[in-house]
């Protein structure tokens, strides 16, 4: 009792009869102090929401939302953008054969063309994308199947792959570089494309295959072991190429070192997981020769493909895509639509609370009181 | 408190043990041997062999360690204790279940960090406390004491010392264990200890000299074991020779306890450190659970069942998906570590855990953290509340359970003793009775009233005067000396203002009388000169002068000089410095003498006991000071006020000692009474009794004082007295029952003549009680039972009780807030319904339905529960109620709703309630009590009033608050949930009891009605808030499984998933929930009905929760799709595309609660803008930090680029808007097509000060002011018809009172009415949409605060000439009022003059006759008005 009756004198802030410190002049008044803070009293701003007080925030919203969707939509729709699906699903489809035979064993590469037409010319620099549907890129398992130590040329994380990466981290006691799902599964369909001249002809359309990573991947996140130079003997022997590749990681583009192994952007841009079933990926850049001459002027055009990746066993499809961006990205109409809905219904709103505040609140506001 | 409290305190704890069955006593006997300890000298074994042989040694020592912990167990044992709390183990449940490779989700150590934080958190805590106790416990270990070792007394700490040491103890010393006292340097052999820390009572107690411990070797002492029962010590000395002298607990002294007044006392060692019976009385806080907390746990619950829905649905979705695609394993589903191909079922088996785990933010593991940082804050904040502190005690409100404070919020019946709660439990001497005739004392009330004028005079001065200093006021005029004792002993005491003090003290004596007394005190002085027998005295004079012997000398009052100051008196220095404590094995003579005295008595051996006052009075100059300075120290105010009005006849108490008591008489001067025996008060007996030797007479005399109803009925027989007595006894009843109405406390004297043989008789079975160990204290009532007989009653006197400060108002506004206020008082009945007058609990406008069973009734109700009628028995009793013209109301009171407030009053005492509270009868006492608008319960025990509280808490599963402050209302405090002490007079034992202890009555309105609503709403608001919280954040992953397989993948990163609760979005609701004001204070108090608003549990209703779980889908949707859409087929990767879902969550969550938000400080805005820097800070920071750490997000400078986006800009604006836009919308219309009272009550803080005030106080307000959307909130009632007609029908007194005697003829009409259900529901139904709107009219009818006792406001006025203002909209609105049979608490107010009742009456009929004119008249231009205002009323 001693003990807890002293500590709850402390507590509650009695004075403590028999601790003896009780002399004459040492109390100190307990009165709680006069400030706002303590008594609750800090000023406040209090909305209160009614009709009438929310009114205009309504009209405000739907006056700012509408021009803002209207501009977004309008942006959107000077996009051009231009898809072609070469999956190969349809008897007709001149890549129908190439499906039917690919798989991830196969070594001998199929080709196939698809010709198409732009309609009408790209301006600036056109981005081409490669599409696939129904690639659960976000699969749990599958995002974590990576080692990025290992992808950042770490000595030790080459040797000992990170446990994540299993099944594909080992072949036969042997270390995979890259290990894991995601660059197991590496894209390695080949694209390239032609302009059909009017006089027939095929020019090919030169494709930029640098600058489609994010600047932070290729020079801070992913690097080669014992840097650039001499790839080959960087890799050759400690290692295995992933179980699904064609050729080791160091032969990725043999013509440039600066895209070579593990800072290649094909492959950098494939490690980086989409986030939804259906997705693009930025494959290579046309870039805007001259002011004058569109990009990609309107024409014919052939697609060819080296047709390499299976995607009819999951009901997967391949898609190439031609666009143009804007300043808020690619081709997406919706978000200039939500905003003009929402600004729409906020206007709704907004006369619905009028009608709402004239039949209900006047009162409220023309009220006299007394005195 | 009852009357008598301090006596009933001591009852009240052994009631237990009076009552010990026979069964407990026989098991008692059994356990006899184990029972005991014995105690020997350390002195013997110290010398001899370095105390091996010491039988003591296997006592606990006197070292306290009440720390939990030590440093090696600390981490086991405080892990044990939280993982007692089934959220902990859920969550390192699921912590642990991501080390499991197949199902995890998280990183391992990432996702034990929160759990990991949590435990932390409360262990740093628990370590904190046992630290401060640790410390506290070396403070106290380490305090000094002298043990005799050796021939001297050295300084010891207290941890060394040990059972059996001899310790001397000097003055302000507190005690380091439990002591016999064996030696005292006071003369008369006694010790003086204050156990303020105990119990807080500061009045001083006196402790006894063991009587004969004479030879300290040889002598065991046997004792009971160590026990908590501080009013208990029973045990013996056996001597060499194999005597045994008892042992009482006036000898021992408590650990804790404080030595006063004595010099120097030594005492051996019974029970040391953790075996004294203050530790053991030291139990832990309680835990309770508040009503919210039991309402959030089966939301919790229901969040478990929707997160095992939402996993089982993943799971069979995940079953699906791996099914279509067969055998072919498509790429990027990878095969398990061990690369075995998984079947499609066991993979969803396997997802289900994994989704347990991603899911697990929906039961909020921060929810339980958060909730007790908010509580922790709110009584913070109640406790600073300048308006909750009282300047006169210097004390503020104390929470003392922290985790209930929105259960405040939530109260709807309330409980509350009478005396010292609603009462100043300052008693003053009013009038008396003696020997039948009536001294009225008016000059005594005239100075009253005067020191009425005085007070109020002086309370304005003060409050305009700002803080005077007064707590020393009353003894600033005394000497210098005298203040340190008033401090140390007063601390708790209300000093009160000088006049008050006064008040107490000055007793203007009645003239008649005090001739009367002088006149026969003077003859008994001749007589005594003359050596004539006194018997000769007429009897009313004999009468007179015992009558004010006995106020003298029947209580336990002890007598103080202010020029004894505690440290040292010099009068007892004096005299004991040739004593001392110098040598313990000295046996003081005065011990010797009182051995002496003590065997002589039970020899029975008859001296003429007649002494003059002992020399050692005489001449010494401090007792001839002036009365006036003598201070009494009495354990309850009532005694000390009885001795006061003694001293004020001149008959004063001078001096008391254990065996004698000196009373000084006019011109007899001091008689020195031999005081036998003190039989102590006891709520059983409601009496207590001395026997002394009369020495002028010499005769044995019993004095007995008590409650008038016990007392009456020990009287002599008439037959056998005389003719005489009877009268008096007539007379006297009569007085009391005049007394009783005028709300004064009421004790008979009376008193008895023992012969020699019949004393010799009574004293043997006495001694025998005495020294028996084994059920002593049941012998010893029994024994005094067989003592009070035969009584002779002297007289009777009245004592006032003032009201408290503003309990009136209290009590009316507590009532408007929807508050069923039950009074429980031991005091008797006609006292009880006064005082409920008084503070208009009953109201004279109301039926007073009493129960009063008489033997008759009760045996026959106990005859027929025999013959299973006992419904027919109780209706029976309560057939005048349901015969009455208000039948129609009344008769439903059986299938009643809840809240139903009828006018009718119930009064029920103590016996008839113990017949109500049987099994059988407690759900009729309840339908009748629950359709009553008051219930007074008087002459209840302390069993009764917890019982009460008990049956209406349970039965009508309603929220009870008891209030109380004495001993008596500890067992209510605790039954009830919420329990309230006031700290007054009485100690502080209820308010150790309590949750909350509050000085005066007066604060339980802002308690409740401003804090309490506070409490609730915001803790409401921010539970569902929380709910609503997590169930959207993670129905965004849940949205999710949809597009990633139900593969239990996330877009949102894991360290955004784990901390978006515990940190990005922890503080905004925490400064929420702490500091939000749905409503301010001044409207709270002024508008009480919107506490209904806590009642109704409007805040958090079960459906709101559906509520918000359906919203928060909603914008988890909104949240989820809107940047699903934009980055629909985009070269998004997973968490760049995550990034943004967190960043709209944490803006739609922040604005969400903005919505909820109703004041908005600074700290509000702070904490909204730190919240959302905090998230950029952190994502910057985190995104920046590694390139390569963070599998899977790997998120590196994800934010940075994020942020150069413009798409993400305007994500943020629009998906916020979209997702709160139908909340807004919601709550827009609400505000305005049906706005809460409590949005009312907002509307109307917004208005500029001066025009709010004048709205509060205008006791009308026009239809179409500024709140108008809800006019009948605002609007008048008039006084019913029907409410004039029952008026009518009232008999002059105010109240029928209705004997249940009278009711056995009318059981069959009884019962047909009953049985008539169709009208009853019909009124009902009425009832139902009627009772708020009575409810709500309430506080526009009361008038502005009115100055405490004025008992007529100037509210006729008022409504008179508002009458005229009314317009026809108002009348309109009235009509529909009038037309129901309720009465508006307008015409209550007018009526709180007691008993008259008449002209009130015709100003009734005449209002109502003017009112029911334009009824008849209703504009049809008011119809629709009217008809919304219906419509209004019914939703409310």
């Amino acid at each position: 009792m001693m003990a807890s009756s002293y500590n709850a004198k402390e507590e509650d802030g009695h004075p403590s009869g028999a601790s003896g410190h009780g002399g004459p002049g040492v109390v100190k008044s307990k009165k709680p102090d006069n400030t706002a803070f303590k008594q609750q009293r800090l000023p406040a701003w209090q909305p209160i929401l009614t009709a009438g007080t929310v009114l205009p925030a309504f009209f405000v919203i739907g006056l700012i939302f509408i021009p803002i969707g209207i501009g977004l939509f309008v942006t959107s729709n000077n996009i051009k953008e231009f898809e072609i699906d070469y999956t190969g699903v349809d008897m007709d489809s001149p890549c129908y054969t190439c499906a039917k035979n690919s798989s991830w064993n196969n070594t001998t590469p199929c080709t196939c063309s698809v010709d198409f037409t732009l309609e009408q010319p790209f301006e600036s620099n056109v981005f081409m994308y490669y599409g696939l549907s129904n690639f659960y890129q976000n699969h749990r398992r599958y995002v974590k199947s990576r080692d990025d130590s290992q992808l950042n040329g770490g000595r030790s994380a080459l040797m000992e792959p990170s446990k994540e990466c299993e099944p594909y981290r080992k072949t036969d006691g042997v270390p995979i570089a890259p290990c894991g799902a995601i660059a197991n599964s590496l894209f390695n369909d080949t694209l390239e494309l032609f302009h059909i001249d009017s006089n027939g002809s095929r020019n090919a359309v030169p494709l930029v295959k640098k600058g489609i990573a994010w600047w932070t991947d290729k020079h801070v996140k992913f690097r080669n072991p014992g840097g650039n130079n001499n790839l080959t003997l960087a890799f050759q022997g400690d290692f295995s190429k992933p179980v699904n590749w064609r050729k080791p990681v160091y032969e990725l583009d043999p013509s440039d070192p600066e895209n070579n192994g593990f800072i290649n952007e094909d492959f950098i841009v494939w490690m980086r997981t989409a986030a939804l079933p259906t997705f693009r990926k930025l494959y290579r850049i046309i870039q805007k020769k001259s002011s004058t001459t569109p990009t990609l002027p309107s024409g014919k055009y052939t697609l060819d493909i080296t047709y390499n990746y299976p995607v009819l066993s999951f009901d997967g499809r391949k898609r190439m895509i031609l666009s143009t961006i804007s300043w808020m990205g690619g081709k997406n109409p919706f978000l200039g639509i939500a905003y003009i809905t929402v600004g729409s219904i906020c206007f709704f709103l907004g006369v619905v609370l009028l009608i709402i505040h004239y039949k209900y609140d006047t009162r409220n506001n023309s009220a006299d009181i007394p005195n | 408190a009852a009357g008598l409290s301090a006596m009933a305190r001591r009852s009240s704890e052994d009631t237990g043990t009076v009552k010990a069955p026979e069964s407990r006593r026989q098991r008692k006997k059994r356990s006899k041997e184990n029972k005991t300890r014995t105690v020997h000298a350390n002195l013997l074994y110290d010398a001899a062999n370095k105390g091996e042989e010491n039988p003591n040694r296997h006592y606990a020592n006197n070292k306290i360690k009440t720390t939990k912990y030590t440093v090696l167990s600390f981490l086991p044992k405080n892990l044990f204790e939280q993982f007692h709390r089934f959220a902990n183990v859920y969550f390192v449940f699921i912590a642990l279940l991501n080390f499991v490779p197949v199902v995890n989700a998280f990183q391992p150590e990432l996702a034990l960090a929160p759990v990991v934080f949590i435990l932390s958190v409360t262990a740093i805590k628990d370590l904190w406390e046992d630290y401060r106790r640790h410390r506290s416990d070396k403070e106290i270990n380490h305090m000094d004491c002298l043990v005799f070792t050796e021939r001297r007394y050295v300084e010891k700490y207290w941890k060394e010392v040990r059972v059996g040491d001899f310790i001397r103890l000097r003055c302000n010393e507190i005690l380091p264990a439990d002591v016999l006292l064996l030696s005292s340097s006071d003369p008369d052999r006694l010790c003086h200890i204050e156990t303020a820390t105990l119990d807080g009572e500061t009045n001083l107690k006196q402790r006894q000299v063991v009587r004969s411990f004479f030879d300290l070797y040889n002598s065991i002492i046997e004792c009971e074991k160590p026990n908590n029962d501080l009013n208990r010590f029973r045990g013996y000395i056996i001597h060499r020779s194999g005597r045994r002298d008892a042992l009482y607990k006036e000898n021992l002294l408590l650990r804790g306890c404080t030595i006063r007044n004595t010099e120097e006392a030594v005492g051996i060692v019974i029970y040391a450190g953790h075996e004294t019976k203050a530790m053991l009385n030291n139990n832990g806080p309680r835990y309770k659970r508040s009503k919210l907390e039991r309402q959030m746990n089966v939301d919790v619950f229901w969040c478990v069942v929707i997160l095992l829905v939402l996993c089982l649905f993943a799971a069979i979705g995940h079953g699906l998906w791996m099914f279509q695609y067969g055998d072919k394993r498509p790429v990027f589903d990878v095969l398990s570590p061990e690369g075995t191909d998984l079947s499609p079922i066991m993979s969803a088996i396997y997802l289900f855990l994994t989704m347990i785990i991603v899911f697990q933010v929906l039961i909020p593991i921060s929810l339980f953290v958060s909730i007790e940082i908010v509580k922790i804050c709110q009584v913070y904040f109640i406790h600073q509340d300048m308006d909750l502190y009282d300047e006169e005690t210097d004390s503020h409100l104390q929470c003392r359970a922290l985790n209930i404070t929105e259960d405040l919020g939530q109260m709807q019946y309330i409980f509350s003793d009478k005396t010292g709660t609603l009462t100043e439990n300052k008693m003053v001497f009013r009038r008396c009775t003696v020997a039948g005739v009536e001294y009225s004392h008016d000059a005594n009330a005239k100075r009253l009233a005067m020191y009425q004028e005085m007070d109020s005079e002086e309370e304005e001065c003060t409050s305009h005067g700002g803080t005077l200093p007064r707590r020393d006021s009353v003894t600033s005029h005394q000497s210098a000396r005298v203040v340190l004792r008033s401090q140390s002993t007063k601390s708790h005491r209300r000093t009160g203002s000088r006049a008050e003090a006064k008040r107490e003290k000055d007793i203007t004596p009645d003239p008649k009388l005090l001739d009367k007394v002088n006149d026969c005190s003077s003859q008994m002085d001749f007589m005594r000169f003359h050596s004539q027998p006194m018997s000769q005295l007429p009897s009313d004079l004999s009468d007179t002068i015992d009558f004010f012997i006995a106020l003298t000398i029947c209580n336990t009052v002890v007598v103080s000089s202010p020029n004894q100051p505690s440290s040292s008196s010099s009068l007892i220095t004096n005299r004991s410095s040739n004593k001392g404590c110098s040598s313990l094995l000295s046996s003081p003579s005065a011990e010797s003498t009182l051995t002496k005295l003590h065997e002589e008595r039970s020899c029975g051996g008859l001296e003429n006991a007649f002494s003059p006052v002992p020399p050692s009075y005489d001449g010494k100059a401090s007792w001839n000071i002036e009365e006036g300075e003598l201070r009494y120290e009495a354990e309850s105010p009532d005694e000390a006020a009885l001795v006061y009005a003694a001293r004020a006849y001149k008959c004063s108490l001078v001096g008391r000692l254990p065996d004698q008591v000196t009373v000084e008489l006019p011109h007899l001067g001091k008689l020195s009474f031999e005081l036998l025996h003190t039989l102590g008060f006891d709520s059983t007996r409601k009496r207590m009794s001395v026997v002394v030797r009369h020495p002028l007479t010499d005769q044995i005399t019993v004095y007995t004082k008590g409650a008038d109803s016990v007392i009456m009925d020990l009287i002599k027989p008439p037959n056998t007295g005389r003719k005489l007595q009877k009268k008096i006894v007539c007379r006297t009843q009569n007085y009391l029952n005049l007394y009783a109405a005028d709300g004064l406390r009421t004790l008979c004297i009376a008193k008895k003549i023992l012969s020699q043989e019949e004393y010799a008789c009574w004293l043997q079975r006495h001694l025998e009680a005495e020294t028996a160990i084994q059920g002593r204290e049941q012998l010893l009532f029994e024994s005094a039972l067989r003592l009070e007989t035969n009584l002779q009653l002297l007289g009777a006197t009245g004592i006032e009780d003032r009201l408290q400060d503003g309990v009136p108002e209290t009590i009316a506004s507590l009532r408007k807030a929807g508050l069923q206020i039950w009074v429980l008082t031991g005091d008797k009945q006609e006292t009880a319904v006064n005082i409920a007058y008084a503070c208009k609990l009953l109201d004279p406008e109301e039926e007073i339905l009493t129960l009063n069973a008489d033997s008759q009734v009760t045996s026959r109700v106990q005859n027929l529960v025999d013959q299973n009628q006992t419904t027919k028995a109780f209706h029976s009793s309560f057939a005048p109620f349901d015969l009455h013209p208000s039948s129609s109301l009344s008769s439903s009171s059986s299938h009643a709703a809840p809240f139903l407030v009828h006018r009718l009053g119930l009064v029920i005492d103590g016996r008839t309630l113990a017949y109500a509270l049987d099994k059988s009868l407690e759900d009729k006492f309840l339908a009748v009590a629950r359709s009553c608008r008051s219930v007074l319960c008087c002459r209840s025990t302390p069993l009764q009033k917890s019982m009460v509280v008990k049956l209406v808490r349970n039965k009508l599963k309603v929220m009870t608050l008891a209030i109380g402050d004495g001993a008596n209302d500890v067992s209510m405090i605790q039954v009830a949930d919420v329990g309230v002490g006031i700290s007054g007079q009485e100690g502080m034992q209820a308010v150790m009891a309590s949750d909350f202890a509050l000085p005066r009555f007066r604060y339980l309105q802002k308690l409740l009605l401003v804090h309490g609503h506070w409490c609730y709403s915001r803790l409401a608001n921010m539970i569902l808030y929380f709910f609503y919280k997590n169930a959207m954040f993670v129905a965004l992953i849940f949205w999710f499984q949809f597009y990633c397989g139900f593969s239990g993948s996330a877009m949102i990163d894991q360290w955004y998933l784990i901390f978006f609760n515990l940190m990005f979005s922890a503080f905004p609701q925490l400064i929420t929930g702490t500091l939000d004001k749905d409503v301010s204070a001044e409207t709270l108090q002024h508008l009480p009905q919107l506490y209904v608003n806590g009642q109704n549990s409007e805040e958090y209703k079960p459906y709101m929760f559906w509520m918000n779980m359906i919203d928060a889908f909603y914008q988890s949707l909104m949240c989820f799709f809107i940047p699903y859409f934009a980055y629909a087929d985009s070269d998004m990767d997973l968490f760049t595309w995550g990034t943004p879902i967190t960043t709209l969550a944490l803006f739609t969550i922040l604005l969400h609660l903005g919505i909820e938000t109703k004041t908005w400080t600074w700290m509000n805005w702070l904490s909204i803008a730190f919240s959302i820097a905090l998230f950029f800070t952190v994502a910057l920071c985190y995104n920046a930090s590694c390139p390569t750490c963070y599998s899977p997000s790997n998120p590196y400078w994800t934010m940075q680029r994020l942020l150069q986006d413009p798409l993400f800009y305007l994500l943020c604006i629009i998906t916020p808007v979209a997702a709160l836009l139908p909340r807004y919308f919601y709550r827009a219309c609400q505000g305005t097509l049906f706005p809460s009272p409590v949005q009312v009550g907002r509307q109307l803080d917004k208005l500029p000060a001066d025009t709010r005030r004048n709205i509060l106080s205008l006791t009308r307000v026009k239809v179409g002011s500024p709140l108008s959307p809800k006019p009948p909130f605002l609007s008048l009632s008039k006084a019913s018809p029907k409410g004039c007609n029952k008026n009518d029908q009232r008999s002059i007194s105010g109240s029928k009172t209705l004997e249940a005697t009278q009711g056995q003829a009318d059981e069959e009409e009884d019962r047909s009415c009953l049985s008539g259900p169709t009208d009853s529901e019909m009124h009902l139904s009425d009832l139902y949409t009627l009772v708020p709107s009575e409810i709500d009219t309430l506080p526009y009818t009361k008038d502005a605060p009115q100055p405490a006792g004025e008992l007529q406001p100037p509210s006729t006025e008022v409504s008179e000439c508002l009458d005229k203002t009314l317009e026809p909209s108002d009348v309109s609105l009235s009509s529909w009022i009038t037309s129901t049979p309720l009465l508006t608490p307008a015409d209550s107010v007018q009526l709180n003059l007691l008993p008259d009742g008449a002209p009130q009456c015709v100003r009734y009929s005449r209002n109502s006759e003017d009112r029911l004119k334009p009824d008849h008249a209703v504009h049809p231009a008011h119809r629709t008005e009217q008809e919304v205002e219906q419509l209004l009323h019914t939703k409310l």
